[in-house]
């Protein structure tokens, strides 16, 4: 007898290994000595590793793949390369060079791997890099991704953790795409949903990118496997706490509805339990608003820390560029909690 | 009882059979679900709260989970008879009056907005004077500029916060505007509670 292969089985950024269980691995692992030119690394909690090549050139690099959030092989082929493509934006660079990763199972038609690569490899020319090669294996199921190369000047390189009291939160794209997938996956999303969240999750963040250089930037970081909160935590450094006023934050039509109906994620879960002692929630915060803002993002947006100042032109620039950003909080001065949730 | 098995059900499939379960019932009842990973026995919990049902939960053996739900109100699956018997609902107005003022606009009524803000500083000063005051007031939008510096009511708004008057400003509104490190008088609220207080107020005044 044999296994029907399956292609979607709910994947995208749900399918990340939960926080706790990686701090506690990574936490044990040799890392050799110091390199003076590996800007950054793992020590902190970004988004991608920057090697300084020359004085005013670093090298971005990063690696993102996951299996299939959805049925459709060619929109899964573009999300997985856009969310790839995402971490070198949240680290202020451009898109150079991207590899393909691919687990592909040796039965299925191979048709289904064209549209994937498809998909990715238009992303990739949309961000203006070029697709340079790429490795693939024979698997139980499907999981694609890309390795991405970028570049930026090393001294234009977007921290997560280098923001100040008073900074303002502008987030780039709305919340929700885990809950409405996931409520897609038992055929319980609401109507025009899937579709909303599936424009979202191919959507690059290059633009956001692009206009966020004529501003004042002190971190950035893109939204996803450990949502909105999980991100934001990782924002947080010793001097600042961040008020969030939950009711600014755009949410994909229907993902509160999958809330209240308790479609919920493990990965949202995962989250919680890894951040939520971080965080205050107002007593008027909804259950399905606390969801929401755990809920793991596929190709999220991305969340940044911009100089109070800039904020107002900031957001309008974004949102003329057709983006649903918003101001969805600020930074202030180190409080009890690192996050107050209003 | 009902038992569910959700063994090797991935999220949210365990709370969607379960809440099949639940809907299933015709009267009070347990539902005993069956899960492999401590994340499902968490979200299902959190369903149980949601709904006010009261939960136990224990681990079986390495990968094997139950989760106990007990319903004990199945008002939501049986039809609701009429004729509850001689219940009347009280209709014995408040004695404690619940009044809130919402201030919406940065002016007061339709015209000159000069006259406007002159008008709302003398509506806000007249509020302070009444004998009766109200409980809560709220700013949000326009408003939002009153209860910051630079503003002409703030001495009136401090007066009236000393004899116990909430001032409430909408925070959305504040970062919109720029003002958050300029609020100068009473506390920063979200849309939640000013739905909450709008929706529970005897009297709603608004200039």
């Amino acid at each position: 007898m044999t296994e029907e292969i399956v292609f979607c089985k709910g994947g995208g950024c749900t399918a990340k290994l939960g926080p706790d269980l990686l701090s506690h691995v990574l936490g044990k692992i040799p890392r050799g000595e110091k390199d003076p030119d590996l800007l950054i690394g793992y020590d902190s909690r970004d988004d991608a590793a920057v090697y300084q090549i020359t004085e005013d050139t670093a090298i971005v690099q990063t690696l993102d793949f996951f299996p299939p959030m959805l049925e459709d092989p060619y929109l899964f082929g573009q999300i997985a390369a856009a969310n790839a493509l995402s971490d070198i934006y949240a680290m202020g660079g451009t898109v150079k060079t991207a590899l393909n990763i691919l687990c592909f199972p040796e039965k299925m038609d191979l048709n289904i791997l064209g549209k994937i690569m498809q998909g990715g490899a238009e992303k990739v020319i949309e961000a203006g890099g070029t697709l340079a090669g790429g490795h693939s294996i024979a698997d139980a199921d499907v999981k694609y991704g890309l390795s991405v190369m970028g570049i930026v000047n090393p001294k234009q390189i977007y921290a997560n953790d280098k923001g100040r009291p008073s900074d303002v939160l502008i987030f780039t794209k709305k919340l929700g795409v885990g809950l409405v997938c996931n409520a897609n996956r038992v055929g319980q999303a609401p109507k025009g949903a899937m579709e909303e969240a599936i424009a979202s999750m191919t959507m690059l963040n290059k633009k956001a990118a692009e206009i966020s250089h004529r501003y004042e930037i002190h971190a950035c970081t893109d939204v996803t496997g450990f949502g909105f909160l999980g991100h934001l935590s990782e924002m947080i450094n010793s001097s600042i706490s961040a008020e969030i006023d939950s009711i600014s934050i755009p949410v994909i039509k229907g993902a509160m509805h999958c809330a209240e109906e308790f479609l919920l994620t493990a990965a949202a879960q995962r989250n919680r339990n890894h951040v939520a002692e971080r965080v205050t929630f107002s007593k008027y915060i909804p259950f399905a608003m606390e969801e929401l803002l755990f809920d793991p993002q596929t190709s999220g947006g991305l969340l940044f820390a911009v100089q109070k100042e800039d904020a107002a032109a900031f957001e309008k620039e974004l949102r003329e560029a057709g983006m649903p950003a918003a101001i969805v909080g600020r930074f202030t001065e180190k409080k009890e909690k690192d996050i107050y949730v209003n | 009882m009902i038992t569910v098995n959700a063994m090797g059900d991935a999220c949210p499939i365990p709370v969607v059979k379960t809440k099949n379960a639940i809907a299933s019932l015709k009267g009070a009842d347990v539902v005993e679900t069956l899960v492999d990973n401590e994340i499902a026995v968490e979200n299902l919990k959190k369903m149980a709260d949601q709904k006010g049902y009261k939960t136990t939960s224990e681990k079986l053996e390495e990968g094997k989970y139950r989760v106990c739900i007990i319903v004990e109100n199945v008002v939501d699956n049986v039809e609701k008879k009429d004729g509850d018997g001689g219940k009347f609902c009280d209709c014995t107005p408040e004695k404690e009056s619940n009044k809130v003022v919402v201030i919406r606009s940065s002016v007061m009524g339709e015209g000159d907005p000069e006259l406007g803000k002159v008008l709302l500083k003398g509506f806000i000063y007249a509020i302070s004077q009444q004998k009766d005051l109200p409980k809560t007031m709220l700013f949000y939008n326009g408003g939002a500029f009153i209860t910051c510096e630079g503003s002409q009511s703030l001495e009136d708004l401090k007066a009236l916060e000393e004899q116990g008057v909430k001032i409430l400003t909408c925070g959305t509104c504040l970062n919109h505007y720029g003002l958050t490190d300029r609020l100068a008088v009473g506390e920063v609220t979200n849309m939640y509670e000013i739905a909450e207080k709008m929706t529970q107020a005897s009297l709603i005044v608004s200039p």
